[in-house]
């Protein structure tokens, strides 16, 4: 029985609440979006279609089902958590079943509306699962070996389910982000060095076993990440992305070629630069400048998240905040990574500037849970 | 209001700690972007500016416009015109399979080409390549009209070259073709012009010695490429130098006389313009289309070229060498003359043979001419005059009067494989043969005969310098781009005036007296008159036996061993104005085949087309009305001919 049901009464209640929500969160979020819907417009040659207005009024609709969703009780959230992850369990499976095919891989489930990622949707559900497991765990328990491989179970069934799809990229993050909400909720050190020797273990050995009778992986997947460590040596294949890549933010300079004005973009040297790409474009039209400006807007509203969570002093709403701050963090760090040659090309999109429906529609149900929280702390 | 309990507190704690060191770790992560997106864009922002620019910017070179060459009078003998053609890009084609199916149902496409065309394409993905060349102009708009089912297919204008005149000059002017990887491995350092594929380059002739003039300069473009290749715009163009302009010497009327006059024949001949040299027509017979060669010359044509037995290819005139026979005598004449072996009223006499060292030389007239002096020797060629004069002078000194002559030098004129001939030295014989020399072969020189070899612009050159008595030297570029060349007139050879007159004066007679081994084609009209000498240079031994049996005559020989007829004149004979040579390859003998020839041509040129009747004996001008006649419709129906083709 947490803390937060003996201090309801100090919650605001009617329309007062619109008040209490986080506001600056909500500022920040909507400023990313902002320069989200520019690039679009510049990516597609000074057009408002394809991407611009569609992403606009995507973005709509989703700020205002997370103003709607930060007026519902956190207890609300929090009751059906449970149910939530069984649901994004239940359309993974289906998504296997009776998916279509986009890219290669199955994704995606089309609800006419639009087409829904189920593997996005897990993302919140898993972080919202994991904070109410150690909401409900009483705090002597939650090192003890047993408690600590029911969560891990929760983490790895999608994963796996995830990884048959195949998408690499969404299962480092579901289990990065679930990894990070069991860090934070108390789960002994040893538990993380022991997994953290037992990865860079395991990496040795791939590396190792290298042009050996008992070879971890197959030929071309080294080959892949040869590319990784350096994109030169395939100039036109793999490397052809990481290497326009790099081309575009570095010659974007100090003040960068201006809008519109990038060469590499508008030629369409940049590959994806409508979606996981974006940030190229930007780096290549605003310059170091400009680059740095979202990456400060993204720390600021990882800052907002992180002492929305300290003043809180529920467990669900701490966890669950610093969970949705988490997964934020690793979307735009890993895209980030990636497109200036940090990271192996993995499909992560920018969060809120790349263009693509469910997942600015999931982060922003996320972040309504955080207002949420924010509105609904005990006082 | 509740307090938390402890539990709550506790975790509360724990979490705040732990979101801290997240927090932390965050901010870590944050700052390594930021550095390296420092290093990127601050750091390496010069060199990533340089590639990217390196990506969209593509330097392509616009091609100069080859320089025209026209003919003294400003007629055109090589024009640029625009052809049309169809190019391919494999990248914008996408199934080139397919897009060529669909073009070969609007063009004719030659399945050689198409070939070419994806061989090239397999190697350059990015540049265009030729698939069809020469399209008409209603083929080229079926192609626009189609565009939108033709990805990567583009028709382009172009210009090639063409040659108006077709064969008359194509020894002369050559022709160009495209650039071969033969072409390449010659030269060092290409122009980066002659890397575009099919790009046209001088062969032979005066399009190759000037290759460099006419070609001119490319100028260069900056375009902006996608990703794809394909251009967006022109970012700025740098004008090239169009190649220059060449007027030559010849005049295409008697060009085209002169070509026409030698059909049949295996021949050339050569008219100079002995006050400056000028190159007034150099046909070589039978002559070949070069418009044939400016895309590249089927292999039948070629062949049919190989294989005509009178070698249309070689440019006899400036390549070809024969030995000069009795026209070389007016050099050992001379030879003589200056070295005072002999005075122009000596005799010698001829009894149809001499004898040298064991070996007898036989005079062309069997019964011999009994005595000779200087005019007769020329006037009736005696060949036992010139075995004396030989003797006495000695061939180093009548090499020397050959070279002074223009005999066994070469001149530098544009044309390709100008030939040096060959007049024999002691030295030379050592140095060649490995033998020593024989007095023989001093007799045998002396009449034009054993090593002795000139080509027919060689004795246009004697002719003119034994005319004019200075060093003319023949030109051929009469002016580059409006800019006159330095003439041909020449300076003063140094010979005995005297001498020169008793020369002059015996080839006026060989044209001229009764005697004369040209008399049957003099000119009658008075100062039209020429003076010339006959030659007729043997291609074979005539043996003891076959000598004692009758000699064989000509008419009854196969044709590849029967004798050149040659003829060197120059006219008017008291203010020469051209000199003019005429070889007939195994044509028989010089006064009856190739005088004739010569006394056409050379009035032709003094006349400046079409000479009255009157210039002819009377007893010719019925035969010679009909040949002219002949001629006329023979150029009119070629030249109608040639307007169907072009």
């Amino acid at each position: 029985m947490s803390y937060l049901e003996y201090t309801v009464k100090s919650v605001p209640t009617g329309p007062r609440k619109i008040l209490y929500l986080n506001w600056p969160l909500a500022l920040l979020l909507a400023t990313v979006a902002c320069i989200g819907f520019l690039m679009l417009y510049s990516v597609a040659g000074g057009s408002m279609t394809p991407w611009s207005e569609p992403q606009m009024k995507r973005f709509a609709v989703g700020f205002a089902m997370m103003l709607g969703v930060g007026l519902v009780p956190i207890w609300f959230w929090r009751n059906i958590s449970v149910v939530a992850y069984l649901v994004s369990l239940a359309l993974l499976v289906a998504v296997e079943l009776f998916g279509s095919v986009g890219m290669g891989a199955q994704r995606w489930i089309d609800l006419g509306v639009m087409r829904l990622q189920p593997s996005e949707v897990m993302k919140i559900t898993l972080v919202m699962l994991l904070a109410a497991y150690y909401d409900w765990l009483p705090l002597a328990r939650t090192s003890r070996p047993i408690w600590v491989l029911i969560p891990l179970a929760f983490i790895m069934v999608p994963v796996y389910l995830v990884l048959t799809q195949p998408d690499l990229g969404t299962a480092i993050l579901l289990i990065a982000a679930g990894g990070i909400v069991m860090f934070l909720a108390g789960v002994h050190w040893a538990y993380f060095a022991a997994v953290a020797a037992a990865g860079i273990g395991l990496v040795t050995a791939v590396f190792k076993s290298r042009g050996t009778d008992w070879q971890l992986l197959a030929d071309y997947q080294f080959r892949r990440i040869d590319t990784f460590l350096d994109p030169s040596t395939d100039p036109l294949g793999a490397g052809y992305h990481i290497t326009q890549s790099k081309i575009a933010l570095g010659s974007g300079g100090w003040t960068g070629r201006g809008f519109m004005q990038g060469t590499q973009s508008r030629l369409n040297f940049l590959p994806e630069k409508h979606t996981d790409f974006i940030f190229t474009t930007l780096a290549e039209e605003f310059g170091f400048i400009g680059a740095i400006s979202l990456l400060g807007l993204y720390a600021l509203i990882i800052m907002f998240c992180i002492a929305s969570a300290m003043s809180n002093r529920d467990r669900f709403s701490s966890l669950l905040t610093l969970g949705v701050a988490a997964t934020f963090f690793l979307f735009f760090a890993v895209n980030m990574s990636m497109v200036m040659g940090l990271a192996p090309v993995v499909g992560v999109p920018l969060p809120l500037v790349s263009y693509g429906g469910s997942a600015m529609l999931i982060l922003l149900l996320g972040f309504g849970m955080v207002q949420s929280a924010h509105v609904h702390r005990p006082r | 209001m509740k307090r938390p309990g402890r539990d709550t507190i506790l975790s509360h704690k724990r979490i705040n700690r732990r979101g801290l060191i997240l927090g932390a770790g965050q901010a870590g992560f944050l700052g390594l972007l930021a550095w390296r997106m420092r290093h990127l864009q601050v750091d390496q922002a010069d060199q990533f500016r340089l590639l990217a620019d390196e990506n969209r910017i593509k330097i392509r070179l616009i091609p100069p416009a080859r320089g025209q060459i026209y003919d003294r009078n400003g007629r055109v003998v090589a024009e640029n015109v625009p052809s049309y053609r169809i190019m391919m890009e494999r990248d914008e084609a996408g199934d080139v399979d397919a897009v060529i199916a669909r073009l070969g149902r609007l063009v004719d496409l030659d399945p050689d080409e198409v070939e070419k065309a994806r061989e090239e394409m397999r190697r350059s993905g990015l540049h265009p390549v030729t698939i069809a060349d020469r399209v008409s102009w209603e083929e080229l708009s079926r192609v626009a009209v189609n565009a939108p089912a033709l990805p990567g297919v583009r028709p382009e204008v172009g210009l090639s070259r063409r040659y108006p005149m077709h064969e008359e000059y194509a020894h002369v002017v050559g022709y160009v073709g495209p650039v071969s990887d033969y072409d390449l491995e010659k030269m060092d350092a290409p122009d980066q012009l002659l890397l575009i594929p099919r790009f046209q380059i001088g062969k032979v002739g005066l399009e190759k010695q000037r290759e460099e003039m006419l070609r001119g300069k490319a100028g260069t473009k900056r375009v902006e490429q996608n990703a794809a290749g394909r251009v967006m715009r022109e970012l700025d163009r740098r004008a090239g130098v169009p190649g220059k302009d060449i007027q030559i010497a010849t005049d295409s009327a008697l060009q085209s006389y002169v070509h026409a006059r030698l059909s049949g024949e295996s021949a050339a001949a050569v008219v100079l313009d002995c006050q400056t040299g000028d190159i007034l027509a150099s046909v070589s017979a039978p002559g070949f289309d070069s418009n044939l060669f400016v895309r590249g010359i089927s292999v039948a044509d070629y062949r049919a070229l190989l294989d005509n037995k009178y070698r249309p290819l070689p440019n006899k005139a400036v390549q070809g060498v024969y030995p000069p026979g009795s026209t070389f005598k007016m050099v050992t004449a001379l030879a003589a003359l200056e070295d005072g072996q002999v005075l122009p009223d000596d005799t010698v006499y001829c009894p149809g043979h001499l004898e040298v060292s064991g070996r007898r030389f036989h005079c062309w007239k069997r019964a011999g001419h009994g005595n000779v002096d200087l005019m007769r020797s020329l006037r009736e060629s005696c060949d036992v005059y010139y075995y004396e004069l030989a003797l006495r002078t000695g061939i180093e000194k009548i090499t020397a009067m050959a070279k002074r002559l223009g005999l066994g030098v070469e001149h530098d004129i544009a044309m390709s494989s100008v030939s040096e001939g060959l007049m024999p030295t002691k030295a030379w014989k050592r140095a060649a043969r490995g033998e020593e020399w024989v007095i023989g072969d001093s007799v045998n020189s002396a009449i034009g005969q054993g090593f002795t070899l000139a080509s027919p612009l060689q004795l246009a050159v004697m002719a003119a310098r034994i005319a004019t008595g200075r060093e003319v030297k023949p030109r051929l570029i009469k002016s580059i781009d409006g800019v006159e060349a330095p003439t041909g007139h020449g300076d003063d050879l140094g010979l005995n005036e005297n001498n020169l007159r008793q020369i002059r004066r015996a080839m006026y007679a060989v044209s001229n007296n009764r005697r004369g081994t040209a008399y049957r084609s003099r000119i009658i009209e008075d100062g039209y008159r020429m003076a010339g000498k006959t030659g007729t240079s043997q291609v074979r031994n005539i043996t003891a036996a076959e000598r004692a049996a009758g000699v064989v005559r000509n008419s009854d020989l196969p044709w590849e061993r029967r004798d050149h007829a040659l003829f060197v004149d120059y006219a008017p004979a008291d203010a020469p104005r051209v000199a003019v040579s005429v070889v007939v390859e195994h044509g028989g003998g010089g006064s009856t085949v190739a005088a004739p020839i010569a006394r056409d041509i050379t009035l032709q040129a003094l006349y400046g087309g079409p000479p009255p009747l009157e210039a002819y004996p009377a007893r010719d001008r019925p035969r010679i009305q009909t040949q002219q006649k002949k001629l006329r419709e023979q150029q009119l129906s070629r030249s109608g001919k040639l307007d169907d083709r072009a």
